[in-house]
């Protein structure tokens, strides 16, 4: 089997983060990460990406001195959820 | 009326009592405030039109967040179907600027991955989070969102996987280059700031 290029590797790094490899993609992948320091780093790195995303949300959603619902947005939700058909039907 | 809801459940409190956590719910995911203002209006009339389901031992602010997360995954998969003019579908072929600048011709990087050290570290930082959300600013907007939402997808991986299979738009590609383009940004503002 030819060894695949870094940058093939670096494909299915990403694409292994969505969906599981095939057997021969996980094979192929397995045997250039052992010889290749770069690409390991750069499967650490991709990882590292996806934690740091979940925590930037949990900062976001957790943050009571975040960003409010604007006045007007919250205005317009409010008409929209409480007039005409609204809570009491 | 069921005798299930108690007062402070009551639909008159919601937009007061969750609106802001739901926003925040909806900013951090899809990074748009106009997206986020409709997913929560969304979110509060679905629960209204189906309040009689809504059990008092799960807890409404869970309950919530829950028909919200149906809204953004709704919205993740429109986004990966549109092609808006402003934000272009790559085609699988035609490089973009930075996967171009990290390998050579023969598929090799063209130079060695800066050592990130202990990334966990970082994340106790403040400053790094400013400059994540500078390089997330920097990425085409769609590119972002799907990006964001996908690394959040705890749940319905496989039905989602399926899913970009089938899409028409170059899903894969997207991430691949969203990964690519956040890791140099880091590498080039984080990185190489903290080593001096």
């Amino acid at each position: 089997m030819k060894m695949m290029t870094c940058k093939e590797a670096s494909h299915l790094i990403s694409a292994g983060r969505e969906c599981p490899l095939s057997r021969r993609e996980r094979w192929g992948l397995r045997l250039h990460l052992w010889l290749c320091d770069n690409c390991r780093r750069f499967e650490r790195q991709v990882r590292f990406l996806g934690l740091a995303m979940r925590m930037l949300a949990r900062r976001t959603e957790t943050d009571a001195s975040g960003p409010e619902l604007p006045p007007e947005a919250r205005e317009r939700i409010r008409q929209a959820l409480y007039s005409g058909d609204g809570a009491d039907r | 009326m069921t005798q299930v809801e108690a007062d402070k459940d009551s639909p008159e409190y919601w937009l007061d009592d969750h609106g802001g956590a739901l926003y925040r719910y909806a900013l951090a995911r899809l990074r748009d405030a106009h997206r986020a203002e409709e997913a929560v209006q969304e979110t509060l009339l679905a629960a209204l039109q189906s309040r009689d389901r809504f059990s008092a031992h799960s807890g409404l602010r869970t309950w919530l967040i829950g028909i919200l997360k149906h809204k953004i995954l709704d919205q993740f998969r429109r986004d990966a179907r549109e092609i808006p003019l402003d934000d272009p579908d790559p085609g699988p072929d035609d490089e973009d600027a930075v996967v171009a600048s990290s390998f050579r011709a023969d598929g090799h990087w063209s130079s060695r991955l800066a050592d990130w050290g202990d990334p966990e570290a970082s994340l106790e930082n403040g400053q790094f989070w400013v400059v994540l959300q500078r390089c997330l600013d920097l990425l085409p907007k769609r590119m972002a969102r799907l990006f964001v939402l996908r690394e959040l997808q705890e749940e319905a991986t496989e039905q989602i996987c399926q899913e970009m299979a089938i899409t028409p738009t170059n899903l894969w590609t997207m991430l691949y280059r969203a990964r690519m383009g956040l890791r140099q940004c880091l590498d080039r503002n984080w990185v190489g700031e903290a080593r001096g």
